[in-house]
């Protein structure tokens, strides 16, 4: 059983604390992504489980039993690093066979586990090249060639598609996902993309500052944001977020254009409250290029101009100007639309947000 | 003349500017030694004539063949002086490279109290000329009682090229990927193999031409060891081109010859180190 659980995890340089504590428990076998912008302290807190950085404080157990003081040799885990960290001096079968060669098994134990490993992965015609003769996406495989030998407990991959172009990681996203299906062992991911985060995890862990935001299923993050941060993280566009005062019984922006209070929020929130609204793209759509989730009565229209659009092909993002700031909406089917054109917007209020502007949390119950 | 043909042209006028260039540099550089190689061979008349004979007239092995005839017979004990600088050029080397790893990882890897500061230190103790040394080193040698012997010229040496070593491993660790030690810790390697299994072989390059230089600094270095030698038990085959001066001559011709001596084995292990000089071997450890 590789469960890993992390308690009141706690990093420190000097005075700094840059992990504060954080609490965590990933089940066997699970596919757990740690997300958030630059610093948060993800790739600290993997190195940590990873024996690469000292624990100040709290405990990392692995399978129920305390490692923090164990080398990284003897926590029987496997790490994909972000720059490959491929051995360049050895071929691609060395570096697979590495951790078996330090083991101590001999050669003719080592050649069927690697070879075996290169098939799964696509890479034994490539076997007695060097790391230098191959491309980003075959050195990634060859990553993760040298962490499947190993059978570890745990994968841990440091943003490891970072290096790729899109085209790439796209493609390794899925030889992740497949990998997983197949060697069905406990992942942390680390990245900072929500798209492979969405995509690959079963539960995402958001973080920011040294702290978790939200623990929570790829759906859980997207639709029932904790906080304004995780509503601004998961996303692409991100939600629009806009201040606005509660007055009554109405959402008031800055400039004193108004929206009706969602209904779920109704009981929520008093008169005079200062809150953050917020909107997906995918919620605020021209009238017949979109889809509302709820009550027709939820769905509010309103005429707005059209300032850009940025056509995808299958849809079009259309920015326009409503309450003093910019929008982006989704439009589904689009058609070709000219900057200051006027139209009907839907604001699909059954799935509008509201946060505490002050704390940034949620207001739903 | 259309501007592509000016241009090949100016291509052309350049890369002969260029050549010519480089020979003249290329001479300068090479012409002392040629000149060694052959005043070795020529009679000291030749040598000292003016103006000087560009083409030898009559070339002989004399001087190789005296080199070897023994004391007094216009030889000198030029297999002890060899053996003598082999012994303190490789241990000093072997030494100070041991010392350089050590030191070069720890300035790469580890962060410490006064780090840039001891490392600056170390650097400016590459400012005092050896020859500055060489008095106060010949007091304390000779209270210790270590004038003339192998391990006061090693001791000196392993001083004179430890700060350099150590810069220059420094450098070439640097250049490894953090990444690469870590990776071998989960691995399964101690931090001991992942040095050796991983980060040593990467920066060999580095370590060699270290070892190039200490080696010909302790090979060729004549103010030290002229101060801290007195016989065969200790001199080098620097200190040893002293044999061919005189009160009121000078040997050119026998000095020249055991100058090319010198000369041989420095020149063979650069040789044989230099492939080993390939740069460029770790890329395609990260990305890229």
């Amino acid at each position: 059983m590789a469960t890993v659980s992390l308690e009141k995890l706690v990093k420190r340089y000097g005075s700094l604390d840059v992990v504060h504590g954080i609490d965590l428990e990933v089940a066997d076998r699970e596919f757990i992504a740690l997300v958030g912008p630059s610093g948060c302290g993800k790739s600290t807190t993997l190195r940590m489980i990873a024996g690469l950085e000292p624990v100040s404080a709290g405990n990392i157990k692995i399978g129920g039993r305390v490692i923090n003081d164990l080398p990284p040799r003897a926590r029987n885990l496997a790490m994909v690093f972000q720059s490959y960290a491929l051995y360049p001096h050895m071929t691609v079968r060395e570096n697979m066979g590495f951790s078996l060669k330090i083991a101590g098994q001999k050669p003719e134990d080592i050649a069927p586990q690697v070879d075996e490993a290169a098939r799964t992965l696509d890479l034994t015609h490539l076997l007695d090249r060097r790391p230098s003769q191959l491309s980003g996406g075959q050195r990634q495989r060859v990553a993760m060639g040298r962490a499947i030998v190993r059978n570890p407990d745990v994968f841990l991959f440091d943003e490891p598609l970072s290096n790729l172009d899109a085209k790439l990681r796209t493609q390794m996203r899925v030889e992740i996902k497949k990998l997983h299906a197949k060697v069905q062992s406990t992942v942390i991911y680390v990245t900072h993309d929500q798209v492979e985060a969405m995509t690959l995890a079963d539960r995402i862990v958001i973080m920011r500052d040294g702290y978790i935001e939200q623990v929570g299923t790829p759906e859980d993050v997207f639709q029932r944001p904790n906080s304004k941060f995780v509503a601004g993280f998961i996303g692409s566009p991100p939600m629009n977020l806009k201040d606005a005062d509660i007055a009554d019984g109405q959402v008031v922006f800055a400039n004193g254009d108004r929206l009706p209070l969602p209904a779920r929020f109704r009981d929520r929130v008093t008169a005079g409250q200062k809150v953050t609204f917020g909107l997906r793209p995918d919620d605020l759509y021209p009238a017949g290029h979109g889809i509302h989730s709820g009550e027709d009565a939820d769905v509010h229209r309103q005429d707005l101009r059209v300032i850009l659009t940025e056509p995808l092909g299958n849809e079009t993002l259309v920015f326009s100007d409503y309450a003093g700031a910019e929008w982006v909406g989704r439009m589904l089917n689009p058609r070709r639309l000219a900057p200051g054109e006027a139209l009907s917007f839907c604001f699909d209020l059954s799935q509008a947000h509201l946060f505490d502007r002050e704390s940034g949390r949620t207001l739903r119950g | 003349m259309n501007d592509n043909a000016k241009a090949r042209f100016n291509g052309f006028l350049l890369s002969i500017a260029h050549k010519i260039g480089l020979f003249l540099a290329m001479t300068i550089i090479c012409l002392p030694g040629l000149w060694i190689v052959l005043a070795s061979f020529r009679p000291t008349v030749e040598i000292m004539a003016k103006p000087p004979v560009w083409i030898p007239q009559e070339l002989s092995f004399d001087a190789y063949v005296a080199m070897f005839s023994g004391v007094g017979q216009g030889g000198i004990p030029i297999i002890e002086y060899f053996r003598n600088s082999l012994i303190i050029s490789v241990t000093s080397t072997a030494i100070a490279l041991a010392i350089g790893m050590a030191g070069g990882y720890a300035f790469a890897r580890f962060r410490f109290k006064a780090k840039s500061s001891i490392f600056l230190g170390l650097m400016l103790t590459r400012t005092v000329p050896g020859i500055a040394l060489s008095l106060p080193l010949f007091f304390v040698y000779s209270k210790l009682g270590i004038i003339d012997t192998h391990f006061g010229l090693i001791t000196a040496y392993v001083a004179l090229n430890v700060p350099f070593t150590i810069w220059l491993i420094d450098g070439f660790f640097r250049q490894v990927p953090k990444d690469l030690a870590e990776a071998a810790q989960i691995d399964g390697c101690t931090r001991w193999q992942a040095f050796w299994q991983v980060e040593f072989p990467l920066a060999g390059p580095g370590i060699a031409s270290a070892g190039i230089f200490a080696f010909l600094t302790s090979w060729n270095e004549f103010a030290l060891a002229s101060q801290l030698t007195r016989s065969v038990n200790s001199k080098t085959l620097p200190v040893g081109l002293l044999d061919y001066t005189s009160e009121f001559t000078i040997d050119w011709r026998g000095m020249c010859a055991l100058a090319v001596i010198m000369i041989i084995p420095a020149l063979v292990l650069t040789f044989i180190v230099q492939k080993h000089l390939v740069s460029g071997l770790t890329s395609g450890a990260v990305k890229g």
